[in-house]
């Protein structure tokens, strides 16, 4: 008997692992809305629960009276055909009922979206602006006024994200997810997000924030959250963009009011270290290095990673005047410091010994070997001198 | 109906590469546009299989994200410019002139004309798929400043566009001026098959939104090449008011695409139910207010760009409306098989998918138009599962059940029908198992027009290719049941099924090259048997 019962409790052990299995495999296989992190993204969600069980409710309904006439009006079954072709009854009667339906979700929906729409009185204000293909964001108002981030796609994303990287996604779990500097922000804190772009249109998405909004060059939109958990969120950009739209995630991490003040202090101090390396000289190995970094970060979505661009969308800086000849430097530096077409402006991003890396690094990579050393003291007078970049 | 059907013994026509390139015979043009319709099915396809491909799994593959981009933009502007369209087109200029007993389309020459503009104005578009920068990448709806870094590839979108909305404009002003002025003696408007009102209210869709297209990308190639700067912000211009321009003609376009799948359904359901249509009066008046709507409508494609609230409040209250008129006509499909005599050829079965599949579409459709979660939704697969189930599953369903519905007609030869119907069973599965999963997609936060993804999207993209592979390969059947129809088969009668009413059932099948010369009389019995 015993051993019956063992053989019956290993039975139901199995049957429960066979049970469970598919379902933690299935982790990922999320079928419905997320219901997110601050009060209008909960409602957000209550709303979309409430529409779906709404349709699907009349779904069944107005299905099964078409399958109960599928089954049984049939000729195989000897149904004879009526004649009748009008009820000017019935037409009324569905078309008042539709109608009542959509008032009666039409009127939770304005409620929730004047909501939405009131971002006054908020505590802090970042500005996110989106470029091709990094959203850079600027604190303009609250605790944190005057810090900006650069927030592009992290580094092991994008090398798994070449063609025949020959890397596996598996290995990543926030692969496309990640980014290198996330924005933080407190909770329980009324944020006011502006959107705006510097070169096409982006949308920055929150899934959950409950919202997206366009980023639209030349003009800004503004939305708010009040964020109720700590934690880490992702998002994406969702407008089309270019080349790069599939490679500009969106990471915020909320923090209490506590952790946040002090990552403003810190920051503070990070960004002003960063504003002055023009004193810091490297030798032609330490350029490299560096300058191949800043390069794979920066340059290598469009310029490609042999420097070749792709034809007719981004130019190759392999045997580029520009690149290659001594008297360029100046325009070289400058074509990184203002942008040039297409090509963004990193000169506020980037720092003097950043912009010398990779200067240096782009004129002696490839086979471009021009032997030449930039230091950043070069960069600090190129960022002074007359603009020779139209 | 013997004075219908006589003219065909000098049925006379011109031979060779003349019959087709210099044609005026409503049959030759529309089957010339079927023909290019489905060719341009199945290059729109095959780019569909590049984007499954792609997304079969996560990390690039095949595809760089720029000629994946152009894939999608491509993809777009030949399905809906390139299949859709013309293939509505095609039956129009097949069918109504038999459908109100007309000898042919009221403006023959310029019917000529505007087939044969369109293998120019796609071999503008497809030549671009070989230059330099790559085929346009920006997405079908063209936004700048995006579409304005296209390549040497931007002159040739703009003006294929403008050819397609020229020779669109010129086969809606021959529907109009045919509809009006060549129906039979005796035909009224209230009378006429719902297929031809449907085609008459498209056409009048077309005539007023495809010039507001036409200057809108007019205005991008200026902004591009002459310096001014309507969509320029830094020139005092507004990127969003292309987006205006834009879906004041992109909305009015999607019913431009679903209106001729309801007159088809609207054909098809009566005929093997056995049964009139039911509630053609409101049918006629919802398919006008669905018309009427959906100029009112266009900036719900556009809720996230920062409209002012009661701008948001407007079109969201004008989408919901939609559903009204909508509703009402899938009641009426249903009424109409209610309690008739029901068979399910391969063309009711399509029919009947379509009611549910476009219905569910629909229901999509409603939770998009709310303003509040459509921020949720907006530029997500959720967007991507919604139009395909009303353009695939919706009017491709509805225009393959045409073919099959008038096939006989056309060729003379009942087509294959346990193969028809393999082709449903297989079309439907493969159609759902595609785009299904892209609502879940959609949901857990799956942008659209992306390369690549995380591994969270995984198995539903890979569940969705496998659908994608299954759909595109169950289509080859399609042809191969088509060609077998035409080379030959049992013979069609000439009123080819039982149920089938109308005029185009009262000529022979196949239709002979001329019909209704003379045309029929329409006595009280006649006009009877046209519903």
């Amino acid at each position: 008997m015993k051993g019956i019962s063992k053989l019956k409790s290993s039975l139901q052990k199995l049957v429960l692992a066979l049970f469970f299995m598919p379902l933690s495999a299935m982790a990922d296989w999320a079928l419905n809305m997320r219901q997110g992190v601050t009060p209008i993204s909960q409602e957000i969600y209550q709303m979309h629960m409430v529409t779906l069980w709404v349709v699907t409710v009349i779904g069944i309904l107005v299905f099964g009276v078409m399958f109960w006439s599928i089954f049984h009006h049939r000729k195989s079954k000897g149904a004879k055909a009526s004649k009748f072709s009008h009820s000017t009854t019935v037409e009324i009667i569905w078309t008042i009922i539709p109608t009542a339906i959509i008032i009666s979700l039409a009127i939770p929906a304005t409620k929730l979206l004047i909501k939405m729409d009131d971002t006054s009185e908020s505590a802090i204000t970042v500005k996110a602006t989106g470029s091709q293909w990094k959203w850079k964001y600027d604190y303009l108002d609250g605790v944190g006024e005057g810090i900006t981030i650069f927030s592009s796609l992290d580094a092991k994303s994008k090398e798994i994200s070449q063609r025949d990287s020959g890397l596996d996604p598996m290995d990543h779990v926030n692969y496309l997810r990640d980014v290198d500097e996330p924005i933080v922000l407190p909770i329980n804190t009324k944020i006011r997000i502006l959107t705006t772009s510097q070169d096409v249109i982006h949308a920055w998405w929150l899934p959950d924030l409950g919202w997206k909004r366009d980023a639209i060059p030349g003009f800004i939109n503004d939305n708010w959250a009040v964020i109720e958990k700590t934690g880490t969120y992702r998002g994406k950009c969702t407008e089309i963009c270019g080349a790069g739209h599939g490679y500009m995630p969106i990471v915020l991490k909320a923090v209490s009011m506590q952790d946040y003040t002090a990552w403003v202090d810190e920051k503070k101090i990070a960004q002003a270290a960063s504003k002055n390396t023009s004193n810091i000289v490297l030798n032609m190995e330490e350029l490299m290095t560096k300058g191949e970094a800043v390069y794979k970060a920066q340059c290598l979505v469009c310029h490609q990673a042999n420097g070749e661009g792709l034809k007719g969308a981004f130019p190759s800086i392999v045997g580029s005047p520009v690149a290659v000849e001594a008297d360029n430097r100046m325009r070289h530096n400058q074509q990184i410091i203002y942008g040039k077409g297409l090509m963004p402006a990193f000169g506020e991003q980037l720092s003097d010994v950043d912009i010398a890396s990779v200067v240096s690094f782009t004129r002696n990579a490839w086979g471009n070997n021009t032997g030449d050393i930039i230091q950043a003291k070069e960069v600090a007078e190129a960022r002074k001198a007359a603009k020779v970049i139209k | 109906m013997s004075t219908i059907a006589h003219d065909d013994h000098h049925d006379h026509k011109p031979t060779g590469l003349k019959r087709w390139f210099f044609s005026t015979n409503h049959k030759d043009i529309g089957t010339l546009y079927l023909i290019f319709a489905l060719t341009m099915f199945f290059i729109g396809g095959a780019m569909a299989m590049i984007i499954r491909a792609e997304l079969f799994q996560p990390g690039l593959q095949f595809v760089d994200p720029q000629f994946y981009n152009s894939m999608v933009t491509v993809h777009a502007l030949i399905m809906i410019f390139g299949a859709v369209m013309p293939a509505g087109v095609g039956l129009a200029n097949w069918m109504i002139p038999l459908m109100i007993g007309a000898p042919d389309m009221a403006l023959p020459r310029m019917n000529n004309m505007s087939f044969w503009i369109l293998p120019f104005a796609f071999a503008l578009l497809l030549s671009t798929l070989f230059m330099d920068g790559g085929a346009p990448a920006g997405g079908w709806t063209m936004y700048p400043p995006l579409v304005l870094q296209t390549g040497d590839a931007f002159p040739f979108l703009i003006f294929a566009v403008h050819f397609l909305g020229i020779s669109s404009i010129m086969g809606a002003i021959n529907i109009i001026a045919t509809v009006f002025n060549m129906r039979a003696p005796g035909m009224t408007l209230m009378q006429m098959p719902l297929f031809v009102w449907t085609w008459v209210i498209t056409s009048f869709l077309l005539i007023a939104s495809l010039p507001v297209l036409a200057g809108g990308v007019t205005m991008l190639l200026t902004d591009k090449y002459f310096g001014t700067s309507f969509f320029d912000a830094a020139g005092g211009g507004d990127p969003v008011l292309f987006q205006h321009i834009f879906w004041f003609f992109g909305h009015p376009e999607v019913y431009i695409l679903a209106l001729p799948a309801f007159g088809i359904v609207s054909q098809i359901i009566p005929a093997f139910a056995r049964k009139p249509l039911f509630g053609y009066a409101s049918m006629v008046y919802a398919t006008a207010s669905i018309a009427i709507l959906s100029f009112f409508v266009w900036a719900h494609h556009m809720f996230t760009v920062g409209l002012p609230i009661k701008g948001e409040l407007f079109f969201m209250y004008a989408t919901m409306l939609i559903a009204v008129p909508t509703g009402v006509k899938v009641f009426n499909w249903i009424a109409t098989m209610w309690k008739g005599s029901m068979t399910f050829e391969t063309p009711m079965l399509f029919s009947v998918a379509f009611v549910i599949l476009f219905t569910i579409g629909g229901f999509s459709g409603l939770m998009l138009g709310i303003t509040p979660v459509d921020f949720q939704y907006h530029d997500t697969y959720f967007v991507v599962a919604h139009f395909h189930y009303v353009l695939l599953t919706g009017a491709i369903f509805a225009l393959m059940a045409a073919a099959y519905y008038w096939l006989p007609k056309w060729t003379g030869n009942m087509y294959d029908e346990r193969l028809g119907k393999i082709h449903f069973w297989l079309s439907l599965i493969s159609s759902n198992v595609l785009f299904f999963p892209q609502h879940f997609l959609g949901l857990a936060g799956m942008p659209r027009r992306i390369p690549d993804y995380n591994i969270q999207f995984a198995d539903f993209n890979m569940i969705s290719s496998i659908g994608g592979f299954a759909y595109g390969i169950t289509q080859l059947l399609f042809v191969y049941i088509v060609i077998k129809c035409a080379m030959g088969g049992k013979k069609a009668r000439a009123r080819s099924w039982d149920g089938a009413k109308g005029l185009e059932w009262e000529v022979p099948s196949p239709a002979p090259f001329h019909t209704f010369e003379t045309p029929p009389k329409l006595t009280k019995k006649v006009l009877e048997s046209l519903y």
